[in-house]
């Protein structure tokens, strides 16, 4: 474990836990409840793996009013409450404290509704992001927001994080396809924001819940948005000798008006274990891959590709490939979609997620790479071009505590960099223990400030998620 | 306390000095009534001011990089200022903001960037391109406390922090006060295509706009617009008839408008689309829509409707049975611009009564003062939503400085 800490545990919570699971068993008997370690050792972690901790107890609630119940039990006896969905945060959002409840709620994954006329579908949180287009796409619909965990993670972890995808670019990100929710607020009231309409009446609650990282209360369903398939889509393959060709690349296609449904970037690192991986048909020979992915009519995306090929050409591309087949196009999204696994088989790595302003990617990528040398690390750098969201993979080895330790600070200057450069800490992993402590990085005490009177005015005892999001000296559970 | 602010108008031209401002009459517990050009300060309820805090002092453009679809602007940037910029590189603004003007008594074009995004009041394409909020990637703010205080940033995904800067737009300056923006922009599109279909009833005019938004032409704008409101439109071919209008816009590379256009023509063959409009005839014609032209002095009520758009005209059918109201239908039945008579309540009870029945909200735009001294201007809240609204603007505003009482009683 390296200088992340968490809140103190409360001993007398802890010695309760007997106490507390027969209550609970009482209060709400057809949830499931884990209290064996073994048990409970199943989420202590999320998708930041270095961190772990054995929850007090692990919930799997079948229904709204069970989570209500939880919630207002955990309330009036003080008990920390974490909610979690499929656990694949990259940023230890659902990392449990050893006082504290897990909430999850991957049993509520239903599809409550779809209503096709009104493009609007009510799910449980726990439905997976892609369960939801599987429910609606044999209708030629589909839900917009594909963070690459899509097969895993549930639309209530989409929701925590506002998370992005691929294709939102294009599309936009979590927060963009939500029309509704029902809330449970830390006291157990269920509140209902939103609904089968656009733009929810009074203030926009669905702004600050759908980002708060599980902060400001539990959502139990969501309404989400539905959109109608493009006819077609077929991704492009564009080899550079450099990364500011490529750079200049995406600048000149946003410059002649045309927005791709998706812009990838691969350094050489990423492409060759991605290749390697999965024979995605990436040439080897070039120092940057951009996968651009246009949508529409066999003609129109020709057109589309025609007029992005010619822009390439002012950026002497290495290669320009366009694929030829839905096979092929598979294939290239398969090798981006399984980078991160790809990288995994060959050495640990720490994913980060800041955001810088595209026209200062060249510097950034430099700047990178010599942070990575300093502290004598590999990197590849894998990331969505078209919005400056970059994901350097830092390789090192998690067994060697000193290296953990390292990599972190490491990654710490990198996402500082990106602050400087304009950027932001991150654009779609969230805040979680990860970057708590480089939130004044970003921001003053009176923004982080003002961030903490809204966590109080949902969560007056500040036990929802709590050594979370704002950085742990100053904040109200210490 | 040491005595109540200088009551008058305020226009500060430094944030400095309005968070100063701001602090001041915190301090002094002096109600400000914030605005930037005051173009919508007619919407809302009917509260007493102790002094306006403007921003139209504060102008200009300190960021704009079209390569990277973002621009900053300070909020008293005139919404016509920045389209201009913007169109001068071939951009625009993807929201369509409606130009709200008119329909006060103002003219064209007068609105700032602040005020549509403290309003959040989206045009026709937000069916396709998302909301103003949607847009908003960043804020600086001075919140209650006379705090400056930023959230989000300038780049497209950001998710550091909570997102207080979405969670401003639509709040109409009654949590913090913009002070300066960053929004996502997007190419302009080049070809306009819009076809029309006449004298449709209500229901049969949503259901095609509906047809419309099933298929993957990425539809960019669908009125229904009532027969009566229709003879208002520029385009005389359009008024001429006296008929309801039911307009579907495609909006792309011209080739690919054009393809659109001719297969979405196909496909609603049986609604008999009378109609095409080139790019000339429909920018003319979306601009009446965007301006609410058929709104503007007619001494009715306005009020604006967002509901499931399948429910949109049954509400207005089931309206239309006690009182005498006119309906423009927008985002594919999903708003509903409506006129009613000038009745005292401006059919408030009516409205508000058969709205429950189908879910949804309506905002009173115009009445006469009266009538916003005795309605609720903005839909009523139930009572739990309402403790998280009032627990929300103390967060914020903790004396309740900002435009107090403009959205609820002791908000």
């Amino acid at each position: 474990m390296s200088q992340l800490s968490m809140p103190r545990p409360d001993p007398a919570i802890v010695s309760r836990r007997a106490e507390i699971v027969r209550q609970l068993k009482k209060l709400v008997p057809d949830v499931v409840l884990i209290a064996d370690q073994e048990g409970r050792r199943t989420f202590e972690t999320d998708a930041l793996t270095a961190y772990r901790c054995l929850p007090l107890l692990v919930a799997l609630p079948g229904t709204t009013e069970e989570v209500s119940k939880i919630l207002r039990f955990c309330h009036d006896n003080h008990i920390k409450v974490v909610p979690r969905g499929a656990g694949t945060s990259l940023s230890g959002g659902a990392l449990p404290l050893e006082d504290s409840i897990v909430l999850c709620l991957s049993r509520m994954n239903k599809v409550l509704s779809i209503d096709l006329p009104n493009r609007v579908a009510r799910v449980e949180a726990g439905i997976t992001n892609s369960g939801i287009t599987q429910a609606v796409a044999g209708h030629g619909f589909f839900y917009a927001p594909d963070p690459s965990s899509q097969i895993a993670c549930t639309v209530g972890g989409n929701v925590a994080t506002n998370s992005g995808g691929a294709h939102c670019l294009k599309y936009g990100v979590t927060t963009n396809h939500i029309l509704g929710v029902r809330l449970v607020l830390m006291d157990g009231e269920i509140i209902d924001i939103g609904g089968d309409y656009l733009d929810a009446p009074g203030y926009d609650l669905l702004a600050l819940i759908i980002g708060s990282e599980g902060q400001l209360g539990v959502v139990t369903e969501v309404t989400v948005r539905l959109l109608k398939a493009a006819e077609g889509a077929r991704p492009m393959l564009l080899g550079f000798d450099s990364s500011d060709a490529a750079g200049g690349c995406v600048a000149g296609v946003i410059a002649a008006g045309i927005i791709p449904v998706a812009l990838e970037f691969m350094d050489r690192p990423a492409i060759h274990v991605c290749e390697h991986f999965v024979a995605a048909g990436y040439p080897l020979d070039v120092e940057a891959l951009l996968i651009v992915e246009v949508q529409g009519s066999e003609d129109e995306i020709d057109t589309l590709l025609e007029k992005i090929s010619e822009i390439a050409m002012d950026y002497n591309p290495a290669v320009m490939h366009r694929s030829q087949s839905p096979e092929e196009s598979a294939k290239i999204w398969k090798g981006r979609k399984a980078a991160f696994g790809a990288i995994g088989q060959l050495s640990d790595y720490y994913c980060m997620d800041g955001v810088i302003p595209l026209s200062k990617l060249t510097k950034a990528l430099d700047e990178i790479g010599w942070i990575c040398r300093k502290y004598r690390f590999d990197v590849a750098n894998i990331f969505h071009a078209g919005d400056g969201n970059l994901h350097p993979l830092i390789l090192y080895n998690s067994n060697d505590p000193l290296q953990l330790e390292r990599v972190e600070m490491c990654g710490a200057e990198i996402l500082k960099l990106c602050v400087e450069l304009g950027g932001c800490l991150t654009g779609e992993h969230g805040v979680g223990i990860e970057k708590r402590e480089l939130m004044r990085v970003q921001f003053t005490e009176a923004d982080i400030g003002q961030q903490m009177h809204i966590k109080a005015a949902f969560d007056p005892d500040w036990l929802l998620n709590p050594g979370k999001v704002f950085p742990l000296e100053g904040n109200r559970v210490q | 306390m040491t005595g109540h602010m200088r009551v008058g108008f305020h226009a500060p031209d430094t944030v400095e000095e309005l968070a100063y401002l701001v602090a001041e009459a915190a301090d002094t517990r002096t109600p400000l009534e914030v605005m930037g050009h005051g173009t919508k300060r007619e919407v809302g309820r009917l509260v007493q001011y102790g002094a306006v805090l403007s921003t139209e002092s504060l102008v200009g453009v300190s960021l704009y990089e079209p390569t990277e679809l973002v621009l900053v602007a300070l909020a008293g940037t005139p919404v016509a200022q920045i389209e201009q910029m913007l169109a001068e590189n071939d951009q625009e603004l993807p929201f369509e903001p409606v130009d709200l003007g008119p329909v006060l008594g103002f003219g064209p074009g007068q609105a700032t960037i602040g005020g549509v995004l403290a309003t959040n009041i989206s045009g026709s394409r937000r069916i396709l391109s998302g909301s103003a909020r949607d847009h908003l990637l960043g804020v600086q703010a001075v919140n209650g406390r006379g705090e400056t205080i930023r959230s989000g940033g300038r780049v497209m995904k950001n998710v550091t922090g909570y997102d207080l800067s979405r969670a401003l737009a639509g709040s109409w300056g009654t949590l913090a006060v913009l002070t300066e923006v960053a929004i996502k922009v997007l190419p302009a599109q080049r070809e306009v295509r819009t076809l029309l279909c006449f004298g449709l009833a209500d229901p049969t005019g949503v259901e095609v706009l509906g047809l419309a938004l099933g298929t993957p032409f990425e539809v960019s704008g669908t009125v229904h617009v009532n027969g009566e409101l229709a003879q208002r439109f520029s385009d005389e071919e359009i008024s001429r008839p006296g008929q309801s209008v039911t307009a579907i816009r495609m909006e792309n590379f011209p080739a690919s408008a054009r393809y659109r256009a001719s297969r979405l023509k196909q496909m609603l063959q049986a609604y008999a689309p009378a109609l095409e409009l080139d790019t000339a005839r429909s920018r003319m014609f979306w601009d009446d829509v965007k301006s609410l032209r058929m709104f503007e002095r007619t001494g009715r009520p306005l009020w604006r409707i967002s509901m499931a758009p399948t429910s949109g005209p049954k509400l207005v059918h089931s309206l239309a049975r006690k009182i005498d109201v006119r309906a423009l239908y927008d985002w594919s039945g999903g708003l509903i611009w409506l006129d009613t008579p000038p009745i005292t309540d401006a059919g408030a009870v009516e409205i508000r009564r058969t709205l429950a029945e189908f879910g949804g909200h309506a905002t009173l735009i115009r009445a006469e003062p009266q009538a916003r001294a005795v309605i609720d201007v903005f839909q009523p809240l139930d009572a739990p939503l309402m403790a998280l609204t009032a627990a929300l603007k103390q967060a914020f505003d903790p004396v309740g400085i900002l435009n107090p009482g403009r959205m609820y009683a002791g908000i």
